[in-house]
């Protein structure tokens, strides 16, 4: 019996030891997972990129052909004319497509949030509905509103040139481009038909943002202003704007990074075989263009690093300015 | 997977995460594979990764190779153009994933030439050269490398041809040899058209400009580069072709309609576009989907100016990290040297062939129903045989890109055309002499 009983409690020990290693360790194989992913398809792909971005090395031509360059892309990319035009192109599209994005956003969440009670989900769903639509789906709905011949936009305008008043300087704009207005083949023009479908495209997004950080302000301080006799508009801008400061900064600072990453719309709207392509062609276009049609992966991997190098700056500067708590600001006066 | 294809494999996956669209995308398709049923139990497999339409030649050869090669396990991996040599691409970079036979578009030839990572096919046991004769010479000359190596054999070509609606000339009162004769005769015909009927003459300059910079040029001459890898932009050829596509723009007689749009399409299909010059493999398209209506109103012609051109094209490689390198090339014969799979190309896919035998074939002769009945056919062999023989430039592609940019720069903007052929040089020189 003894030499039975003896036994157990080793075994008994044994499992407890075995299960207190198990505890030890599951956590660890909980988000090992995560880790693997993020090793793999995150850390990994970051830290060759910066390795890519001193080597020179065309892909095409097998690895062994890498060679160490040194800051030698940097100052490639920081010389190319090309660089410095698509910076330019992204820089037109962040302030013509982003600004107006929070212009209209941000009165337009007070009106909805003030004034909408029936139907308001409807209303924002119906914004917020161009952000989560495909951009294969957007782009093929606009290059048909946008089509010189058969588009729907120059087939309106054709017809708004028939009205009175309106009609003759209209006549006169599309007369000066004959057969209509080439809204994604003439350099005057495309940028701004292509800005046109980012503003459109994160209007919802950012009025969702704007109308979650009104609904936390609190209802008392309305009352207390309406109390002291302040108008909508004096409310609007003393209550209203210095407590969405935080929201403000959030939406702006995705704004900066979204803009001056962009690339889908430019890209699937304006055929790369264009000429006008270049006209459109933003930072992130450029590095996709240096990488895959190039054959440098080592320059876009530099130009990359520049990008984000700007957009840290970027978002420093926007922080200065809209990252202060106004009502610590408030507590400190 | 040894340690080394392993880290091939995590290299893959890095650069697919740090530069999206690449190797997921590839991925996909090629796990999308249809293998091909053997007839006996095969003892090796062919791995041939292609893309649409090259691919249906591919499958309507698969019996034939089933036939001839009961051991080999054919296995077709299509996947769509872009995403296909993207995928070679990296398939080369790492030099993981690499199919035994790879289809090359004319447009990646020298990109993909003059990456060293292609057998040499002039080498035994292959003796491309033994076989030169088969071969339409323009072609083959596309498929060598640097240093001679032939690297690609061509299946299929696209003999640049002037296809034009018979009826909107016939309603302006041109003829066909006014709009062949030289471009001075083309662009005015284009104005009369335009008058008459109100359709436009091309549908983008680019495509004058890009053909009319092909003029006069001789058998060896680079279209972007000479043999010494100088650029030759700012030459005479560049600036006529730059003063044409403008004169053409100026006169408003193209439709500012890009090939494979929307807009080009329907242009097609309603009469607004006159003429369009490309490769004659057009005419089936334009048949199978783009203006199948309008059949019978479309005649082939000779290319304005007297230029003979090629229009795409489309070769085959054998990787040299190919394991089933003798079957690779077997199949590579099949399908650029057996007159059956060629004809059988060309009937299905409108593709030209590459091998000379076919073109004494008497399909040469039948009338194109598409082309109100024109043997058309006969011209593009005639032209095929007098497209002289350029060489490829693996910066061809990049050239491409800068002279398109510039050539806008002068239409759009007004900028003078020696400026822009002189920025052209300057970027393209920028950009070549650092690899």
């Amino acid at each position: 019996m003894r030499a039975l009983r003896l036994p157990l409690p080793r075994r008994l020990h044994a499992l407890i030891a075995s299960a207190a290693r198990s505890r030890r360790v599951a956590p660890y194989l909980f988000i090992a997972p995560f880790f693997a992913l993020f090793l793999v398809f995150s850390l990994f792909p970051l830290l060759f990129s910066v390795y890519l971005s001193l080597q020179q090395w065309n892909p095409a031509e097998g690895l062994h052909t890498m060679h160490w360059v040194g800051l030698e892309n940097y100052g490639y990319a920081l010389t190319d004319p090309w660089f410095w035009d698509a910076l330019y192109n992204t820089a037109w599209f962040a302030l013509v497509a982003g600004v107006p994005q929070h212009l209209v956003a941000l009165p337009l969440a007070f009106f909805i949030h003030r004034r909408i009670k029936r139907g308001r989900d409807l209303i924002v769903g119906a914004y917020f509905v161009p952000y989560i639509t495909s951009s294969v789906a957007i782009a093929l709905i606009f290059t048909t509103l946008y089509s010189k011949d058969y588009g729907l936009i120059n087939a309106a305008l054709a017809e708004l040139t028939r009205i009175p008043f309106i009609g003759s300087p209209l006549a006169s704009l599309t007369a000066m481009r004959e057969g209509g207005i080439d809204w994604l083949g003439d350099a005057d023009v495309t940028r701004p038909a292509v800005a046109f479908v980012v503003f459109w495209r994160y209007l919802g997004w950012n009025l969702v943002l704007y109308l979650s950080g009104l609904q936390v302000i609190d209802k008392d301080l309305y009352e207390a202003a309406t109390l002291d006799g302040a108008s909508e508009w004096q409310q609007f801008r003393h209550v209203t704007l210095p407590l969405l400061k935080p929201m403000m900064f959030f939406a702006v600072t995705l704004t900066i990074i979204g803009n001056l990453q962009l690339f889908e719309e430019p890209f699937i709207l304006v055929d790369g075989e264009k000429g006008v392509a270049s006209s459109v062609m933003t930072t992130a276009i450029f590095m996709y263009r240096t990488a895959f049609s190039d054959g440098d992966f080592g320059t876009a991997s530099a130009m990359s690093w520049l990008m984000f190098v700007l957009i840290a700056a970027l978002t420093w500067v926007n922080a200065r300015l809209f990252g202060r708590d106004p009502r610590s600001s408030h507590g400190a006066r | 997977m040894n340690r080394r294809s392993a880290a091939c494999a995590l290299l893959a996956a890095g650069m697919s995460a740090a530069l999206p669209g690449t190797v997921s995308s590839a991925t996909s398709a090629m796990s999308a594979a249809a293998p091909v049923p053997p007839t006996r139990a095969p003892s090796s497999v062919l791995r041939v990764a292609t893309f649409p339409d090259l691919d249906r030649a591919a499958i309507a050869a698969a019996p034939r190779w089933r036939a001839l090669h009961p051991e080999v396990e054919l296995k077709l991996a299509s996947m769509q153009y872009a995403d296909h040599h993207l995928s070679m691409t990296t398939a080369l970079a790492t030099g993981s994933g690499l199919p035994d036979v790879m289809a090359i578009d004319l447009r990646y030839i020298g990109k993909f030439a003059g990456s060293g990572g292609f057998v040499d096919l002039n080498q035994a046991p292959y003796l491309a050269a033994s076989h030169a004769g088969d071969y339409v010479r323009f072609a083959l000359a596309q498929g060598v490398g640097p240093g001679g190596a032939q690297v690609a054999i061509p299946a299929d070509i696209g003999p640049g041809t002037l296809i034009y609606r018979h009826d909107l000339l016939e309603r302006a009162g041109v003829s066909e040899a006014e709009i062949t004769r030289d471009w001075a005769s083309y662009l005015a015909a284009g104005e009369r058209i335009r008058k008459a009927t109100g359709a436009y003459l091309m549908a983008d300059a680019a495509d004058l400009r890009d053909i009319a910079l092909r003029q006069g040029l001789q058998d060896g001459e680079g279209l972007y580069f000479d043999a010494d890898g100088r650029v030759l932009v700012e030459s005479a050829r560049f600036r006529h072709a730059f003063e044409l596509g403008r004169a053409a723009r100026r006169a408003g007689l193209d439709a500012r309609a890009i090939a494979w749009t929307n807009d080009w399409a329907a242009g097609f299909k309603q009469g607004r576009i006159a003429t369009q010059m490309m490769g004659a493999w057009l005419v089936g398209q334009l048949r199978n989907w783009i203006a199948p209506q309008t059949a019978g109103l479309w005649r082939s012609a000779p290319l304005p100016g007297g230029v003979r051109a090629a229009y795409g094209g489309s070769f085959y490689a054998i990787p040299k990290k190919a394991a089933n390198k003798s079957a690779a090339w077997d199949f590579i014969r099949l399908m650029t040297a057996d007159a059956q799979v060629q004809l059988d190309a060309l009937r299905q896919l409108d593709s030209f062939p590459a091998m000379r035998a076919v073109h004494r074939d008497p399909v040469m002769d039948e009338p194109i129903e598409f082309l109100g009945g024109q043997r058309a056919r006969l011209l593009w062999r005639e032209t095929a045989e007098r497209i002289p023989a350029i060489p490829v430039n693996r910066f061809d592609a990049l050239a491409t890109t800068v002279i398109r940019d510039e050539f806008e720069r002068v239409v759009a903007k007004g900028k003078a055309i020696a400026e822009a052929l002189a920025d052209a040089r300057h970027l393209i020189e920028r950009r070549a002499r650092r690899r």
